[in-house]
């Protein structure tokens, strides 16, 4: 797996989020990536990036696009916080359980539309998912 | 703070949002829709959220809350527009949108809310006129 592009952006505000949707719509375009991966992409990275702002208040995510062969190429997002973290990672990918007062899709529904999903996280130290979307996938 | 327009339009509020959604876009846009539909009366919600590339899970809330909202006000809320990325997006995501009223355009949307009011006003054959 090669990483052919990086880059890390900031997030402190909701404008932060306009930026990164911006930023990651651009990379998809670049790799040629569908209307509707890019969707989900999108959609998945909005969700994660609200957690970060609700939960931790602020952090960064790591843009990559990473390339497998000629024909595989896809973009990683890691959303990185130094938040209070999750105690339980199994409650919080159910469907319908939410610590705050939300719908309890965001994390699990994040899950779903992209193509890996990596997460980890230590109470009291911060969080860290990672999602990946091919091209075709 | 951004905006999003409301017009009215006789018994009908229009939105047509043209900007991607932010969370505190959303938010402001419904309260002032909910204020908007006291002010005037309204009876029908139009919002047409075709240049929308994104809804997530709180922004579909938002949409189901004005559907919800509305309805204790007595209007209705057609929901037009949405693209088919951003429809498929929203069932993997496992938001359903039910107690939405959708259409696949303005025209569709204004149909089916003229439709929905002419039903509500069923039972009374007369319109009632007088003053408050």
């Amino acid at each position: 797996m090669i990483v052919l592009n990086k880059e890390t952006i900031k997030i402190e505000t909701e404008q932060d989020a306009v930026f990164l949707r911006k930023r990651v719509t651009e990379y998809a375009a670049k790799i040629r990536m569908g209307l509707v991966n890019q969707t989900k992409l999108l959609t998945a990275a909005s969700e994660l990036v609200r957690n970060m702002l609700r939960y931790a208040g602020k952090g960064h995510v790591l843009c990559e696009v990473i390339s497998l062969s000629i024909l595989q190429t896809g973009i990683r997002l890691t959303f990185i916080d130094k938040g209070p973290g999750i105690k339980n990672i199994d409650d919080a990918m159910k469907d319908g359980f939410s610590t705050g007062k939300s719908l309890g899709v965001g994390l699990p529904g994040a899950k779903r539309l992209v193509n890996e999903f990596t997460i980890t996280s230590q109470v009291g130290k911060g969080t860290s998912v990672s999602i990946l979307k091919w091209k075709n996938g | 703070m951004d905006r999003i327009p409301i017009l009215k339009m006789g018994d009908f509020l229009l939105v047509t949002v043209q900007v991607d959604l932010y969370d505190r876009l959303a938010v402001g846009l419904e309260s002032d829709l909910v204020n908007m539909i006291n002010k005037h009366n309204a009876r029908g919600v139009l919002i047409d959220i075709s240049a929308v590339s994104i809804v997530d899970s709180f922004m579909g809330r938002i949409l189901g809350n004005i559907a919800q909202m509305s309805k204790i006000l007595d209007a209705h809320t057609v929901v037009v527009g949405m693209q088919p990325a951003v429809a498929i997006t929203l069932i993997e995501l496992g938001l359903p949108m039910t107690g939405v009223h959708t259409a696949l355009n303005v025209e569709k949307g204004m149909e089916l809310l003229k439709e929905k009011i002419s039903a509500s006003n069923g039972v009374i054959s007369e319109e009632d006129d007088s003053p408050e």
